[in-house]
């Protein structure tokens, strides 16, 4: 009898530590032995931003549930991206864990096989708590994670929609509806445009490289594919040239003088200063949209989905994901490690300071996660941006020649350029670099 | 005899032949050239000869790498443009620091401070400049086009602009680097008699016939090392055009070194990259070069003129 008391007592003192390790984000049953690798001293190396701030910040409690030290440095993304890649290629990185941004390094870190596989460690019940599956995770975030071969290489942290941002005051005074389709938002943003007064109907990134990512929502939405079954790249075709088309009369008619040079932080001065009417850009911007110490524009900001082009309504969708280096020691705490950024608590407050989407469906559709929100309008943008999602660059390796190469042949359409022409010009400089990389 | 045979035979062989004590004097600084001039040469001339790509294996290619760069329209760009930019800020600041030498030479009450004044942008860090300069570039914030509003002339787009954007960077720097120009000269000025002034004087030249007969011959020499320097700073400018316009808009002022840059460090082909950097400073040393070769040539005019 007095057995059975004790066993009861028991049981009832696992579930409540159950219930609080589920209120630190691990609803656990005591399978995951989160101690198991305490004392392990993790390096991670982020890109600064409000993801690398949310995991320092709370780090704490990281240390605490598994007794592992982390030391962490945030460094500027080029530099970071940078650094990553010199000292993975050295064999011997000075870090555990790694900071990715896929859209830029996808393809090369699968190639170099710098990164550890963790399929395994997912399906460990003792290193993977049970709600994390692979199935949580967005169409997209897997695309990213896995490589051809199916195996997860990193865990998807969060993603970035291109959505549309616009001023309602301004759209008010001129009696402008909220553009459904790109051909209403060039009429609008013609209705919008008051160059003698200074403001202007659009504003976008119009530096090259940065330019690629507005671009390639516009070519997705006209229809476009970046590769064909062979792996050719096919941003010359007539669907670029179309969004080509599109995103220069935007640019020079509609823009602020000058746009040629700007990246999103020039485009988010111009539409905080309530000079430009729409933006469209990641989704990442609605907290300094919305800071009065930062913003003329604070509870005018519109926000909604990126408008139907003429063969498509698509959401261009960039992210970043957390990895292990392959020639790490600890793998085993660093997934612990992984698995904790990327966990239902640290989503949810990624989400609801608005500095990032988890890739997980699980935290997004959660309503008492979605309630924290403040931002209502945007988490609905967010959420509508997520059902029309592609990815908004192709997954190869010379994406940075891509870029700067396309991207400068759409900045000379600023000034006037044929897009056909420039297009032309461009690929044919870089077929030869993309065949050359994956030659190799 | 005897005796002194063998003090003899002791003292020859140190006499005579002398160990080489002075070598261990010179190895330290042998070691620190190797290490930091020859090897690094050595080895960026052995990259440039493979495909050298981070992450993947490197492969011997021979001079695979120097025939992609006349096919690459990037780098034939690149070429021109480091051309014109590195031609505009030698010109302009050789020929306003003269004209600003000539000024502060003359005695007029408060012309220490101002001297003083006049080479403060000189001392400023050039991405602070830069920072400061794209605010004031900016097409409808920036004060310039304000200041241009202010006459009445239509706003423009300085570095936004293809066509205007490497003439608005040439202008930062020629802002910046004018002082040393002015520096060097006056101190040319300093040097020259003063009896030339007084014949010239007597004879009745006017302001200009004693600046171009007189006082210009005679700073040449002078002129010819800012000349020198300028061109060596033009050339491998980098952190004005970077932080200004990254090389843009489009690649309108992309110069070999940006260009290098994005090779090498964002693109990681390092065997490319290191291709580029061979065949650059084959440029520079062509270029300093001709400024020697053309030195010694206005000295030989000079003494043939004099004789």
């Amino acid at each position: 009898m007095t057995n059975h008391l004790i066993s009861r007592r028991s049981v009832l003192a696992g579930t409540a530590a159950a219930g609080a390790l589920s209120l630190t984000g691990f609803p656990a049953r005591a399978e995951v032995n989160w101690k198991k690798y305490a004392g392990t001293k993790l390096e991670v190396i982020l890109a600064k931003g409000p993801r690398g701030d949310n995991l320092q910040k709370n780090i704490k409690e990281f240390t605490e549930l598994t007794g592992i030290q982390v030391e962490s440095e945030q460094i500027p993304e080029q530099q970071q991206r940078q650094k990553a890649v010199i000292e993975l290629a050295s064999g011997k990185p000075s870090f555990d864990v790694v900071h990715l941004s896929y859209h830029v390094q996808k393809r090369q870190f699968e190639k170099a096989g710098w990164l550890a596989d963790i399929s395994g460690y997912m399906k460990d019940p003792n290193l993977t708590a049970p709600d994390l599956v692979e199935s949580d995770f967005s169409a997209a975030g897997l695309q990213y994670a896995k490589n051809d071969k199916g195996q997860m290489l990193s865990l998807p942290w969060s993603v970035d929609y291109f959505i549309l941002y616009y001023n309602k005051e301004l759209f008010q005074k001129k009696g402008v509806a909220v553009p459904k389709t790109s051909d209403e938002m060039v009429a609008a943003a013609e209705k919008l445009t008051d160059a003698k007064d200074g403001t202007f109907g659009f504003v976008g990134r119009g530096l090259r490289n940065a330019n690629m990512t507005l671009w390639t929502n516009f070519f997705l939405n006209a229809g476009g594919e970046f590769l064909d079954a062979k792996g050719g790249i096919l941003t010359d075709g007539p669907e670029a040239i179309e969004a080509t088309k599109l995103y220069q009369t935007l640019l020079t008619k509609v823009a602020p003088p000058g746009v040629a040079g700007f990246n999103w932080m020039e485009s988010m001065a111009s539409f905080t200063q309530g000079r430009s009417a729409m933006w469209i850009d990641g989704v990442g911007w609605a907290p300094p949209l919305e800071d009065p110490a930062a913003s003329r524009v604070v509870g005018k900001v519109g926000y909604t989905v990126v408008p139907r082009g003429s063969k498509g309504q698509y959401s261009a969708t960039y992210g970043d994901g957390i990895g292990i280096a392959a020639a790490s020691k600890n793998k085993e705490a660093a997934y612990l490690l992984c698995q904790w950024v990327v966990s239902k608590k640290q989503g949810a407050r990624l989400l609801q300071a608005g500095g990032g989407v988890p890739f997980r469906n699980s935290v997004l559709n959660d309503p008492e996660i979605q309630k924290d929100v403040k931002n209502k309008e945007w988490l609905q943008s967010v959420i509508d941006s997520a059902k029309i999602s592609k990815l908004g660059l192709p997954v190869i390796i010379p994406v940075a020649e891509f870029r700067d190469l396309v991207g400068a042949a759409l900045t000379s359409t600023l000034s006037g350029a044929d897009p056909a022409t420039e297009l032309k010009k461009a690929h044919e400089q870089f077929r030869p670099i993309l065949e050359r990389s994956e030659k190799a | 005899m005897a005796e002194l045979t063998p003090a003899a035979a002791d003292a020859a062989p140190g006499q005579e032949w002398r160990p080489p004590s002075y070598w261990p004097f010179v190895v330290p600084a042998l070691v620190v050239v190797l290490a930091v001039i020859v090897f690094p040469w050595a080895f960026t001339i052995w990259m440039s000869l493979n495909e050298w790509k981070v992450g993947t294996p490197t492969t011997f290619v021979g001079f695979a790498n120097y025939l992609r760069m006349p096919n690459d329209p990037r780098f034939v760009e690149a070429v021109g443009h480091t051309l014109l930019y590195t031609g505009l800020s030698v010109l302009l600041p050789l020929i306003l620091g003269t004209f600003a030498a000539v000024v502060f030479h003359a005695k007029f009450p408060g012309r220490g401070f101002l001297r003083g004044v006049f080479i403060m942008p000189m001392m400023a860090t050039p991405v602070a400049i830069a920072l400061v300069w794209t605010m004031m570039f900016h097409p409808q914030l920036g004060v310039l086009n304000y200041l241009l509003s202010l006459v009445g002339l239509p706003p423009q787009l300085w570095v936004f602009h293809p066509g205007t954007v490497i003439p608005s960077l040439v202008l930062v720097e020629t802002w910046q680097w004018t002082p040393l120009v002015m520096l060097i000269v006056l101190g040319g000025l300093a040097a020259i008699p003063t009896e030339p002034y007084e014949s010239a004087q007597i004879d009745g030249a006017s302001v200009w016939q004693v600046f171009r007969y007189i006082t210009l011959p005679l700073i040449t020499p002078f002129l010819f090392i800012a000349g020198m320097i300028r061109m060596i700073d033009a050339v491998k400018s980098f952190d004005i055009i970077f932080a200004i316009t990254q090389g843009g808009p489009g690649s309108a002022s992309e110069t070999i070194n940006l260009y290098l840059y994005s090779v090498a460090f964002i693109y990681y082909d390092l065997g490319y990259g290191s291709a580029i950097a061979v065949i650059f400073f084959l440029l520079i040393v062509a270029m300093a070069a001709l400024m020697l070769h053309l030195r010694q040539r206005m000295m030989w005019t000079e003494i043939g003129s004099g004789a």
